[in-house]
């Protein structure tokens, strides 16, 4: 009887681990692909690049020293950045939120088409196409966005598309703080 | 015939998915560069692919990140500031041997404690085998054994 016993508990146990840690997994936790982030609580890595509408102006996180604002990563090639993108406007003119974008690994023309049909949300955008800054910035997939504080420290960092929920529960705090956005 | 050629068929497709992705022509200033380059991108995870060094992987973050490898190696960057340069970004995940520290303690010494927990298992369980293979019993024994079982059966029997 006991012989029966040992092996059945073992199997019961390993069958109860992996119905939890796959139910979470399910929930968004312990993502193998979500890669943790050094960046928290760093100086944002300067880059200096064109703009993407003006290539003759330079776009650098130190135009933006003073400020709370947003750095997002994307690119016409990455449908969550599609998806993400009426958010980013909502957000740039409802909230006055500051965005600045990086263009990444993208077609100047095909990039500015994208903004063309679905508006801008960018105060500027960096235009990487050889990744230059997005691998200073340890970004490994689009989109991903940044929040940087006043003082230039990275404070927050998420990967894929940003939404209501997300903007909630990682960025708005920031905000409110600064007296800038409800 | 046909078994054969499947055979040969299977045997062609591994070859061609184990051929390294790497496809880019590069020229080195020294052979210790090459040499430092092709160490390194076998030993940098590809991120989006995890299970991928840089080496073997075509993703488009692994092109990228060869690239940066190669541009540092030219510019005479050490393994060492190669590496730490990764991490700084991606973090130790980046490595494919990941320095031994707390964090990395259990990933480290796991396989070993398995191994011993399963070797003690493994010497317990013959130990027992032996015991109880190993009974010895004089004649003495047996005859007191069964007079006994006999005296018992007679007292059943009556």
């Amino acid at each position: 009887m006991t012989r029966a016993i040992v092996p059945l508990a073992g199997f019961l146990a390993l069958a109860g681990l992996f119905w939890f840690v796959l139910g979470k997994m399910n929930e968004g936790e312990y993502n193998p692909r979500d890669v943790p982030t050094q960046f928290i609580g760093r100086a944002a890595p300067e880059f200096a690049l064109p703009d993407l509408l003006d290539p003759s102006n330079t776009v650098s996180p130190s135009n933006m020293a003073g400020k709370v604002w947003l750095l997002n990563v994307w690119g016409t090639w990455c449908p969550e950045c599609w998806k993400e993108h009426e958010y980013l406007i909502h957000l740039a003119e409802r909230k006055q939120v500051p965005i600045v974008g990086i263009n990444w690994r993208d077609d100047a023309a095909e990039a500015k088409a994208m903004l063309a049909k679905m508006g801008n949300p960018f105060l500027q955008i960096a235009f990487d196409p050889n990744s230059n800054a997005v691998i200073d910035w340890g970004v490994y997939g689009a989109p991903e966005t940044f929040l940087i504080d006043a003082d230039g420290i990275v404070r927050e960092k998420h990967t894929g598309a940003v939404n209501s929920r997300v903007w909630e529960e990682k960025f708005k705090s920031y905000f409110v703080a600064e007296g800038s956005a409800s | 015939m046909k078994r054969l050629q499947l055979f040969a068929g299977i045997v062609g497709l591994l070859i061609a998915f184990s051929t390294p992705a790497k496809v880019e022509v590069l020229s080195f200033d020294t052979p210790e560069h090459e040499e430092r380059y092709n160490k390194l991108i076998a030993e940098l995870r590809c991120l989006v692919c995890q299970n991928q060094n840089l080496a073997d992987s075509n993703a488009e973050l692994a092109v990228d990140l060869r690239r940066k490898t190669y541009e540092m190696v030219s510019k005479d960057k050490s393994e060492k500031e190669i590496a730490a340069y990764m991490v700084d970004r991606y973090g130790e995940f980046v490595l494919y041997r990941p320095p031994l520290n707390s964090n990395t303690l259990l990933l480290w010494t796991g396989p070993f404690i398995i191994l011993l927990i399963g070797v003690s298992l493994l010497i317990r369980t013959i130990r027992r085998r032996r015991a109880e293979q190993g009974i010895n019993v004089d004649d003495a024994t047996l005859k007191a054994a069964s007079s006994l079982l006999d005296s018992d059966r007679d007292k059943r029997d009556a």
